[in-house]
């Protein structure tokens, strides 16, 4: 195993998947929390249609893949808001318009489907340095922001009107961690695939939720959680030649069985 | 005798939902030490006002001023504490302790590294001892009952010392006594602590004991003065007629 760790491709991989577990894991709580678990998936299907514009117009997908997730996200929070629909309907009308934007845009090219098909599954394992050094400066900006608006943010999670009628800029708030969202989910679904960072969004915030007896608790589980998943699975589909992305979302998932069970047994 | 400060004043605020109107024209003001009692039927615009003052929503027409400034220049945001109506529906599976949500209140409005950690744990501190919490500082929010939940988020709105405190129906929910030692309570912070109280409440009980102003709402202000006045006032009698008051304090 340890000549493993020697490989440049598992290193990068391995890098690359910690830094976007973590900023996910920490984003994912607060999340999970204010009953937005899926917007990361919403935001990814939207992403999809906007690396396939990108392809479809030939200018840089992820940068257009980002632009298109940061407005949609924007157009989530209006439509809620002005609109009165709960947030898993707006969520819901962006990300099929999102689909089916790339389905529409792949079929009317038909040239680029393989690529399209990169960005839903990712590929850890064949990550370059540009990839590992946009995940190192995306969780570093994540953390940063995170702990720099701590108190407000979990204010703002806890109870908004509260939080609001204290002074605090909730819709300043609101629309940072949006843009975190689309962010992380962009340059996620690059290093790891769709499929894997709205799974990282929720399943390790999840399994700490059913633990944690504070909210730094649930912090530091949610991170631990997201980390093994990607040390374990990326280890996992190394020796059982599986892919990466199925067996990172798999082990996050038994280890949110385990925690439940623990639970389970602590309540009984 | 001096005439005490004038913390909130009122004039001829209005608001509408749509073209449902809520409040018309309500004026009337606040000062340092009252411990104001804001009744009225369901629907007559209690919680609204309350949220107007607080710069949540904003009047259709009218102007607030809140400490000598109009709301919307208002920025001295931690001399006011809030306990909103729903306080007592905390989520019990929000991963949080005592501790944790009483910081909420004290670093949310400073910067991260604004505050020593020795001062904001005597801070924290005092503010669950004012309310009989300090044992549980360590225990998660879900754990505690809702009585011992709502003490929780007061010694929140207190944990910045405040001059002005807002309760909307804060014990609902809540049995009768715990809803008396919490009126007690209450008072305590108003004659010793100094913070004057605006309580949005349907118990009478609260009104003949422990305040010292009323203001009536049914869309206008309809009765605004000392509560013994009130309580001689026909509009105290339509009100009780009516089942819109209730009393748990005897």
């Amino acid at each position: 195993m340890e000549a493993l760790f020697n490989y440049g491709f598992f290193q990068r991989a391995l890098l690359a998947g910690l830094f976007v577990a973590l900023a996910c894991a920490i984003l994912g709580l607060f999340l999970l929390l204010r009953k937005d678990a899926m917007i990361g998936h919403g935001l990814a299907h939207v992403t999809f249609g906007g690396v396939a514009l990108g392809l479809f117009l030939n200018v840089l997908p992820l940068a257009t893949a980002l632009v298109v997730a940061v407005l949609a996200s924007w157009a989530i929070m209006k439509l809620k808001e002005r609109a009165g629909l709960h947030g898993d309907t707006a969520i819901g009308i962006f990300s099929s318009v999102g689909m089916a934007l790339g389905i529409a845009l792949a079929t009317i090219a038909g040239r680029f489907n393989a690529d399209l098909l990169s960005y839903l599954f990712g590929d850890i394992l064949a990550i370059d340095r540009l990839e590992v050094v946009l995940s190192l400066v995306l969780a570093a900006a994540v953390i940063i922001i995170i702990l720099a608006n701590y108190h407000r943010l979990m204010y703002l999670t806890f109870d908004r009107e509260s939080a609001k009628a204290s002074g605090v800029k909730t819709a300043r708030l609101n629309l940072i961690l949006t843009v975190l969202t689309s962010v992380t989910v962009v340059l996620g679904m690059k290093v790891v695939g769709i499929l894997l960072v709205t799974a990282l969004l929720v399943i390790p915030a999840a399994a700490a939720l059913l633990l944690a007896r504070s909210f730094k608790q649930a912090l530091i589980l949610s991170s631990l959680v997201a980390f093994l998943s990607v040390v374990g699975g990326l280890l996992a589909a190394f020796y059982l030649d599986l892919p990466a992305s199925a067996t990172v979302v798999l082990l996050s998932f038994f280890i949110f069985i385990v925690f439940f069970v623990r639970r389970r047994r602590r309540t009984v | 005798m001096t005439e005490a400060r004038e913390l909130i004043r009122l004039d001829g605020v209005s608001f509408q939902y749509g073209s449902f109107p809520v409040l018309d024209k309500v004026s009337f003001s606040i000062a340092q030490g009252d411990f104001l009692a804001i009744l009225g039927p369901n629907g007559s615009g209690k919680t609204t006002l309350v949220k107007i003052v607080l710069g949540l929503i904003r009047p259709t027409r009218g102007r607030i001023d809140l400490m000598g400034r109009p709301v919307e220049e208002f920025k001295a945001w931690s001399k006011i504490g809030y306990v909103p109506q729903k306080a007592s529906h905390i989520d019990p599976f929000f991963p949080a302790t005592v501790r944790e949500i009483v910081a909420m209140g004290l670093l949310s409005s400073r910067p991260p590294a604004g505050y020593r950690k020795k001062e904001e744990e005597q801070a924290i501190t005092l503010a669950l001892e004012r309310v009989g919490m300090a044992a549980f500082k360590n225990r998660p929010i879900g754990d505690l009952s809702g009585g011992q939940q709502q003490r929780v988020i007061i010694a929140r709105a207190i944990v910045n010392a405040p001059e002005l405190l807002f309760l909307d129906e804060p014990t609902a929910g809540v049995d009768a006594a715990t809803q008396e030692l919490f009126y007690e309570m209450l008072y305590h912070l108003n004659e010793a602590q100094m913070i004057t109280i605006i309580l949005v409440t349907h118990d009478i009980g609260i009104v003949t004991k422990h305040v010292n102003k009323v203001a009536c709402l049914n869309q206008r202000l309809v009765y605004h003065g000392t509560h013994t006045d009130f309580c001689r006032s026909e509009e105290f009698k339509t009100m009780l007629a009516a089942g819109h008051l209730v009393s748990h304090i005897h």
